[in-house]
């Protein structure tokens, strides 16, 4: 099925997520419980918790990576559930922390998977047009081996390689946790000069409040599976729903507005 | 596919219905020379035979004898006594060749001929210079003495009831040490003073060589071992001359005879064909009117006797890597599909991997003695014995390789679309593949060593010379076999670097 051309709305236009009562249990260990969060069409949720308090796993919910015992994920009008898992990661975008390059095969090859995969026959041109996208020189990098490359360059590639094939929505789990200061706030710049550019709907992973305020449209802060709070970063700074949220706020030094 | 394999190989070794006598011998010199003779003799008749000397053990020999892939072979009456029918040895040698024909004959349908005219036994034997510091003389003055002497024993021996245990029960025989020593190194192993006592056979050259003394067996413990013809089912009711031209021995070999032939081979290193040919014509049984074989030992060096042997060796290196190259592509065959499918469920894989390991532990000789009455001799169990050796490192590798694969870049794949097959073929597969391949080359030099074994079970290759060397003490032989076989392993693993450096994804 064509998960993505019927379902989540044309290549410019990012689906609105949501996530209702999510559910997830792994043997005794309860993962998710009861987690619900959404953000607007073309918006950005981000997903902040300590390590443990379930935001990677709700993440992987979204691709179908993890199968939730109970709850809903919706992207735009699809209902995750019902679609094919391999089919729906085609169309979903995807950037692991450490970038998750197949080593053995050039950056171009790379890039190209996903368009392969869905038997795109631009693959070539489109891969080049990401690689540039992400702010890569895609004649110096496109034969570049993933080995030859620095951290940053390495995620640069993740991102064009999860945008090449212009999903509709993009899931990103700690893509700047493992850069230097400085790399990951060029990182950081990068992604946000993208996001202005294209409509794709993202879901961040983070454990950085700051992060989330900058690159977020709205902030699900979790904690223990459960959610603290859903709201948009300047809600959330200013009125903290939770003492655990206000003692985060507090911790990264976040202003907030004098109660009056 | 496999048995297709198979089939090719053997389509060639099982060839029409009037096959020659199919001779056999055990990896002794005084085995070599019999077997060698009964060949000899047998052509001289017009028959045709094909020699498979140097079978690994009693076991094998029998076992491919009761099944007819072999037709005859020399044996001796205490073993077929005590090693087949497990019985207790018996008190002479009249009653000894009385029980095995009648046994055999009933349960195998196997024929003992009427004896060769020497008894061979079980001799125990000292240095001189142990012999006299100690005033050892006879197996009763052993057993003051033994509590301070290390023994070096036959493996055969050391488990028979008419060996090592019958020993320490009639006599009380107690060693301070005992090592199991094959039978080509236990003479070195007592003239260098490694071991101290050494079972060997009454008719030895050796004992003379190393100029030792057989301590008298005072309470006639060991039974008189006769050595006779031992003959197949088929060849004693289908081929009455054969029968007739092998009965033109029986009787003819006295001890003293047995011993000097033993002697020429073991000490003079006179070739067994020559030996056995000479005591032929001593015997007046054949008649060659001129010698066309160069006769002693020549005392030309390594490189002339390879050399001289080339046309050999180099029929024995193809057999060596048509065994591995064949028993290298089967394991692949099997081992590489077999670590994939376990990759899917790892709970069932370290016990099925450790399992495969376990075929690894099997000794060789008990591998073969199980698989003659279901294959035979020759090529065919001696492949399927080194394809289940070769299992072990190419499934393990796969397994390990395949699901130790770049974690990071697996679950990338997964989450960016791949099928569980897409990101087994182009994912896994490629990154495991050096890992793979080093399973791969481990076997296959593994595979060259092991191949060897073949030569027990009469499927030919280097191992040949290197077991006919051991046992006829003729050191150039054995590097005759077993040089190429080193050198075999050197090109194999080279060849293999290369397939791995092909195979090795770019960008690693």
């Amino acid at each position: 099925m064509a998960a993505g051309d019927s379902a989540m709305g044309g290549a410019t236009t990012g689906a609105a997520l949501s996530a209702k009562d999510i559910h997830k249990q792994f043997g005794d260990v309860v993962a998710l419980d009861g987690v619900t969060v959404d953000a607007e069409s073309g918006g950005c949720l981000a997903l902040v918790g300590e390590s443990g308090s379930g935001k990677t796993t709700l993440l992987r919910c979204f691709n179908r990576l993890v199968e939730p015992d109970r709850g809903e994920i919706r992207l735009g009008d699809t209902d995750v559930a019902s679609a094919d898992p391999v089919m729906l990661r085609r169309h979903i975008g995807y950037v692991p922390q450490d970038g998750g390059l197949l080593p053995h095969w050039r950056v171009a090859r790379n890039v190209e998977l996903v368009l392969r995969l869905r038997g795109d026959r631009d693959a070539p041109e489109r891969a080049r047009r990401a690689l540039v996208l992400v702010g890569l020189d895609a004649d110096k990098f496109a034969h570049r081996w993933p080995r030859e490359l620095s951290g940053g360059q390495r995620q640069r590639v993740a991102l064009a390689r999860a945008l090449a094939a212009e999903p509709t929505v993009l899931l990103l789990d700690e893509p700047f946790g493992a850069l230097d200061a400085i790399t990951r706030s060029e990182l950081q710049d990068a992604f946000a000069a993208l996001r202005a550019r294209l409509s794709t709907s993202c879901v961040l992973v983070t454990h950085d409040l700051h992060e989330a305020m900058l690159l977020a449209t709205r902030i699900a802060v979790m904690r223990a599976g459960r959610v603290e709070q859903c709201s948009a970063p300047a809600a959330l700074a200013s009125n903290p729903a939770t003492p655990y949220v206000r003692m985060l706020l507090q911790r990264a030094r976040i202003e907030q507005p004098v109660a009056t | 596919m496999l048995s297709a394999l198979f089939a090719l190989v053997l389509g060639a070794s099982q060839g029409g219905g009037d096959r020659p006598i199919v001779i056999a011998s055990k990896p002794f010199a005084e085995s070599y020379i019999l077997a060698e003779m009964f060949a000899q003799l047998l052509e001289a008749r017009g028959l045709r035979v094909d020699r498979r000397p140097g079978f690994g053990a009693t076991e094998l020999a029998f076992a491919a004898l009761r099944t007819g892939a072999v037709d005859v072979y020399p044996e001796y009456t205490g073993t077929g006594l005590t090693a087949i029918l497990h019985e207790k040895p018996a008190v002479s040698a009249a009653a000894a060749f009385q029980r095995v024909s009648v046994e055999f004959r009933s349960r195998y349908g196997i024929r003992w001929l009427p004896p060769l005219g020497f008894e061979n036994t079980y001799a125990i034997a000292v240095r001189r210079s142990t012999s006299d510091s100690l005033g050892l003389r006879t197996l009763s003055d052993l057993v003051k003495a033994a509590p301070h002497l290390r023994a070096g024993l036959t493996p055969d021996f050391i488990g028979r009831a008419d060996g090592l245990p019958g020993i320490q029960g009639a006599y009380g025989i107690r060693f301070a040490d005992v090592r199991a020593l094959g039978p080509a190194i236990k003479y070195q192993a007592l003239a260098a003073s490694q071991v101290d006592v050494i079972d060997g056979y009454s008719t030895d050259g050796l004992i003379v060589r190393y100029d030792l003394v057989v301590l008298t067996d005072d309470k006639h413990f060991f039974p008189p071992y006769e050595a006779a013809a031992v003959v197949s089912r088929r060849l004693a009711t289908e081929n009455p001359r054969a029968i007739a031209a092998l009965g033109e021995l029986s009787g003819r070999l006295d001890p003293s005879a047995m011993r000097a032939l033993n002697k020429r081979v073991e000490v003079d290193g006179v070739p067994v064909t020559v030996v056995a040919r000479d005591a032929l014509r001593a015997l007046s049984l054949i008649d060659v009117a001129r010698q066309t074989v160069a006769d002693e030992r020549s005392s030309t060096g390594l490189v002339s006797y390879l050399a001289s042997q080339r046309a050999t060796l180099a029929r024995l290196t193809a057999r060596h890597v048509e065994l591995v190259v064949l028993s290298l592509v089967a394991a692949i065959l099997i081992a590489l599909p077999l670590g994939l499918l376990l990759e899917r469920s790892a709970r069932r894989a370290e016990a099925v991997i450790r399992g495969v390991g376990l075929l690894q532990t099997l000794p060789g000789i008990a591998l073969l003695a199980f698989m003659i009455p279901l294959l035979g001799i020759g090529v065919r169990p001696a492949l399927v014995a080194l394809v289940l050796y070769s299992l072990y490192p190419i499934v393990r590798n796969t397994f390990t390789g395949v699901r130790d694969a770049d974690p990071a870049a697996v679950s990338a794949a997964r989450a960016l679309g791949m099928t569980d097959a897409q990101i087994l073929r182009e994912v896994r597969l490629p990154l495991a593949a050096p890992v793979i391949m080093a399973g791969i080359r481990t076997a296959a030099v593994i595979d060259v060593g092991t191949a060897t074994l073949a030569a027990f079970i009469g499927a030919g290759g280097l191992g040949e010379p290197i077991v006919a060397g051991l046992a006829l003490s003729d050191t150039r032989m054995v590097l005759s076999g077993a040089i190429p076989a080193a050198l075999l392993a050197l090109v194999v693993d080279g060849a293999l670097a290369l397939v791995e450096r092909w195979t090795r994804p770019g960008g690693l």
